[in-house]
């Protein structure tokens, strides 16, 4: 029961790191029907920066923030720099800039970090374990995911949803040159959503690192899993993502945790440890699959077009 | 009426004439390296050149290419580990497998347009990737070591670098008809013809997903072919073959060459592959500068090498 309800925990924070990746690339796509595979290497960056940041103030909070601030930065640069020149290009033209921006970040991480990994210790106050059900403890670090997750899904849907930048995006989205000829300056809008996109990866790669280790190619397989999700949820809709997300995240950590013992009952025990990572890792993409033939467009699929 | 003599056609013909004369090179020159590297250079090139017939010709923008190269790899290697050492049994498997792995993620991912259509046949080849890791028979994650090539009786000697190379070449060269027939062929320009405009096709009368699939699972095929020839060469199969960057370098290769153009992704193999060589003897962070030269090309270089050696033989 402990595990289960742990796990569960586990999983719900998963998909909701998830979820924060690909609320930025769906946004990115929706609106600027831009594919942006370099997505992964703004996560990678958000942890570098972090771990920087954090080192050298000494400060978990603010060393986050200024790593935040800086993921931002980076990807209003990159943004304006190349990534603007591409729009309404081929999308084959955008996976292929931006694979190449993929084999530049992870480069220059190397030269500038170092090939190895980087840890990002947690302060104390982040290290106890919480107890969330009477004889039930869990680590305060993964509830505070939970939480600034949450704060940040619904901060989103509020500025999207409710604010007249929010609008404007929607609009934007839906017909470019309309809002251009009533006057808004689409590419600082465009410029903007690029770096809330860029700052979402970072923050769920920043948020992430204390758990795993960071290191070069940390953001391309949990890229491919924010892909999934959201073409799963319905490329361009944010509730889709949202729900694809928190989906995925399950199914991925309940498989990891509870497909080797499941398993064993049927196969030999080496069999069944060595098949169950594979079959595990395999879940997701199957699932994809199933979505995608049942499906062609995702499940929730956003009602511009 | 086109002209023979053009830019376009002497740089074919260099490239040709430079390949097939490459040996002769390297036994006169005794630079053996030259040739290890060319014979990777050929199978990518292959590999390349059936990516092309999807995507250039047919506009299925497969993402997933590389699972091919590893479907063909672990059935080389997989028979070999099991004793069966015959390259007229492993190669025929190879590509039954591939063309099965095909003709499989083809019918399900052909039902998706556009960009889901990457993401599905990504999804695939990642699919591919783990069921490889989780091979634990066959080394799993680590990769399977090949300790004995495939044995075609006294016709050929794999072992030999020389022929193993023509055979390569051979392989190269047999792909590169097939697909310039397949294209001109009545089929191919169906499957050009769905690229353009697929409601006017359907209208005419032509089942669409048909006629893609079947020009998916011959593409499939090639390059299960490449895989097994990829495999030989390393004398090693992993999954690493499979992983989606490997997929990206293909599409590279293929964009940089130029798409839908029939001796376009082997150039854009020997220049993406040469650079990589070269800016990896010059700096340790060779992808530094690949990285961003990709990014030129996208940016400024449209439809690629080929493209340029287009505009320049219009002068």
């Amino acid at each position: 029961m402990l595990l289960v309800v742990e796990q569960f925990l586990n999983g719900l924070q998963f998909g909701l790191l998830l979820f924060l990746l690909a609320a930025g690339l769906t946004l990115v796509f929706g609106i600027m029907d831009f594919v942006n595979l370099a997505h992964g290497s703004l996560y990678m960056m958000g942890a570098y920066f972090a771990a920087t940041f954090v080192a050298w103030t000494g400060s978990f909070i603010l060393g986050v923030v200024l790593a935040l601030g800086a993921t931002l930065l980076l990807g209003i640069v990159l943004e304006f720099v190349a990534l603007r020149h591409l729009y309404g290009r081929d999308h084959l033209d955008h996976v292929l800039a931006t694979f190449g921006l993929i084999l530049f970040f992870n480069d220059a991480v190397r030269l500038i970090w170092g090939p190895a990994g980087l840890a990002l210790p947690l302060p104390a106050w982040l290290t106890v374990p919480v107890p969330i059900l009477p004889g039930v403890h869990y680590p305060a670090y993964r509830l505070a995911i939970i939480v600034v997750a949450l704060v940040v899904a619904l901060l989103l849907y509020i500025v999207v949803m409710r604010t007249r930048l929010g609008m404007l995006i929607r609009a934007g989205a839906s017909n470019r040159e309309m809002i251009g000829a009533l006057g808004i300056n689409i590419k600082l809008l465009y410029t903007l959503v690029f770096g809330l996109g860029a700052a979402l990866a970072g923050l769920a790669g920043m948020m992430q690192a204390p758990i795993l280790t960071v290191q070069i190619g940390m953001g391309e397989n949990i890229l491919i899993l924010a892909f999934v999700i959201i073409v799963i949820g319905g490329i361009g809709s944010i509730r889709g993502a949202f729900l694809a997300a928190i989906f995925v995240g399950m199914i991925d950590t309940l498989g990891r945790a509870f497909l080797p013992d499941l398993l064993r009952k049927i196969l030999s025990s080496a069999a069944a440890s060595t098949a169950a990572p594979a079959l595990s890792s395999m879940l997701i993409y199957l699932l994809m699959a199933i979505v995608l033939v049942a499906r062609p467009e995702g499940l929730f699929p956003a009602n511009r077009r | 009426m086109k002209a023979l003599f053009n830019v376009r056609n002497a740089v074919a013909v260099l490239i040709v004439a430079g390949l097939l004369l490459l040996p002769l090179y390297t036994s006169l020159s005794g630079n053996l390296f030259a040739l290890t590297l060319f014979t990777r250079i050929v199978i990518f090139a292959l590999a390349a050149a059936s990516l092309n017939l999807i995507m250039g010709y047919g506009g299925m923008m497969s993402f997933g290419h590389a699972a091919y190269l590893g479907i063909g790899g672990y059935a080389v290697g997989i028979l070999a580990a099991e004793g069966i050492g015959s390259g007229f049994f492993q190669i025929p498997v190879a590509l039954l497998a591939s063309a099965l792995f095909a003709l499989v993620i083809g019918a399900l991912s052909l039902r998706t347009r556009g960009v889901y259509f990457i993401m599905i046949t990504l999804a695939f080849a990642q699919m591919a990737y783990y069921v490889a890791s989780g091979l634990a028979r066959y080394g799993g994650d680590d990769g399977l070591t090949i300790y004995k090539r495939s044995d075609f009786g006294g016709l050929i000697n794999l072992s030999n670098r020389v022929q193993f190379y023509y055979l390569c070449l051979a392989c190269l060269f047999g792909g590169l008809y097939l697909i310039w027939r397949v294209v001109n062929s009545r089929f191919g320009m169906v499957v050009q013809g769905l690229r353009s405009n697929e409601a006017r096709m359907q209208a005419i009368g032509f089942p669409a997903t048909r006629y893609r699939l079947a020009c998916f699972v011959i593409a499939g095929t090639i390059c299960g072919l490449a895989g097994a020839l990829l495999a030989n060469n390393t004398d090693f199969v992993s999954p690493a073959v499979m992983y989606w960057t490997r997929s990206g370098d293909l599409m590279v290769m293929v964009i940089l060459g130029g798409m839908g153009s029939l001796f376009g992704p082997v150039i854009g193999a020997i220049v993406y592959l040469l650079l990589e060589e070269f800016l990896s003897q010059v700096t340790e962070y060779w992808a530094m500068i690949l990285g961003p030269l990709l990014l030129l090309i996208v940016l400024f270089g449209r439809g690629g090498i080929d493209g340029l050696l287009g505009r320049l033989s219009r002068g």
